[in-house]
């Protein structure tokens, strides 16, 4: 078939999404957070180098540990969401891939999210 | 998926080699893509040699001199020749630039390797077909936009708001940073490139325009504008030194302040 629609008409498409400026935005939010989320992280498993799984649990039901490691498991498979979104968009052109691939990837790091969300608070209040 | 192999009417040949000239001291070896639509070949890379003596410092005089006294059936286009009318833009010694100020002795290589600008169509040998490209700068309306009447004389503007203008309106659309941006060779249908995003942000930024909402609403979308991940092979690249990576990231700028 040929396709009869004059440049301009395919440039401009369906019109701008007139968003992206959100995801943009939260991308470098969440990146600047993870810069001391991470950092504590790191710092925290030196720290516990060694330890027991007793003081391991002993140490993650401190609150203020609890509280930045959700805060770790949370922005990090967010931001994890959005950079896996783009890389999706920048490679996958066929259509019905792309929106599977993103609708994969919102799942995937909702529930690694979840999961791990779980875990820190079973552990937390001791159950 | 992208993809990374070229179909079967794509690959690469063996090209022809054409004689060295006679009684040359100063010889320069050139390989050159050649493609007609025409012969039903695939493209390939013909070699040529060129007397330097007899030619002028410029890749473009390299390519005049082929195109005089070797093979009349190279096609490339060429205007100005002093790098103001964007025509000669091309892939020479691995980098997009034009061949009117690149100079012969400037290419790193023994061999000048020269190809079209990358990822384009190809009408012929060097010659790309841009109509992709001039369209899409026409879709972000390069023209001062204005609902107050005209004045009498003309638009006024200060001379620091003049100032804003200096290294985008530089740019003569040659094409050479969009198509050596991996974004838009993957995603150049709906992407606009760098070389259209810096003139939208030239008409962003101009003090007399007044339609800076709208232009920006035009642009605000995951595809146009936010394919750009800075990996700056635009600046990098740009013949006239420009830097539409800045742009870009200076468009994002005005996005993130106009909701924040």
């Amino acid at each position: 078939m040929s396709d009869l629609r004059t440049p301009l008409s395919k440039v401009r498409g369906l019109g701008s999404a007139k968003d992206g400026t959100g995801h943009f935005w939260l991308q470098r939010v969440s990146a600047l957070a993870n810069v001391f989320l991470i950092s504590f992280f790191v710092i925290f498993i030196i720290t516990m180098q060694g330890a027991d799984y007793a003081s391991f649990v002993e140490a993650v039901k401190n609150p203020f540990t609890s509280i930045m490691l959700l805060a770790v498991v949370l922005v990090s498979c967010f931001h994890m969401k959005l950079g896996m979104q783009v890389i999706i968009e920048d490679y996958i052109h066929s259509e019905f891939t792309k929106v599977l691939a993103i609708i994969g990837n919102i799942f995937f790091s909702s529930f690694v999210a979840l999961a791990a969300v779980v875990a820190i608070i079973k552990i937390s209040l001791g159950a | 998926m992208v993809q990374l192999t070229l179909p079967k009417n794509s690959r690469m040949g063996e090209g022809k080699v054409w004689p060295k000239p006679e009684g040359a001291t100063n010889i320069r070896e050139y390989r050159i893509y050649r493609w007609t639509p025409e012969d039903g070949r695939n493209p390939r890379v013909d070699t040529y040699y060129v007397d330097q003596d007899e030619c002028g410092p410029m890749v473009l005089d390299a390519l005049i001199y082929i195109k005089n006294h070797v093979d009349p059936t190279l096609t490339f286009r060429r205007s100005c020749r002093e790098g103001i009318c964007g025509s000669c833009a091309m892939n020479i010694d691995g980098g997009n630039t034009l061949a009117c100020t690149k100079g012969s002795d400037d290419c790193s290589g023994e061999v000048i390797k020269i190809y079209p600008l990358p990822h384009m169509p190809v009408v012929k040998d060097l010659v790309p077909d841009l109509t992709q490209f001039y369209t899409q700068h026409r879709s972000i309306e390069p023209w001062l936009k204005t609902t107050t009447p005209a004045p009498e004389k003309e638009w006024l503007q200060s001379k620091e708001d003049r100032a804003k203008l200096d290294g985008l309106y530089e740019c003569i659309l040659c094409a050479s940073c969009s198509t050596s941006c991996p974004s838009y060779w993957w995603n150049g249908d709906r992407y606009l490139g760098p070389a259209v995003l810096l003139q939208a942000y030239r008409w962003l930024i101009d003090s007399r325009d007044e339609a800076t909402g709208e232009r920006l609403d035009n642009l605000e979308d995951p595809f146009r504008l936010y394919r750009c991940h800075t990996i700056m092979n635009c600046t990098q690249t740009c013949p006239k030194g420009l830097n539409p990576a800045k742009a870009i990231a200076e468009i994002k700028k005005m996005m993130v302040e106009r909701r924040v």
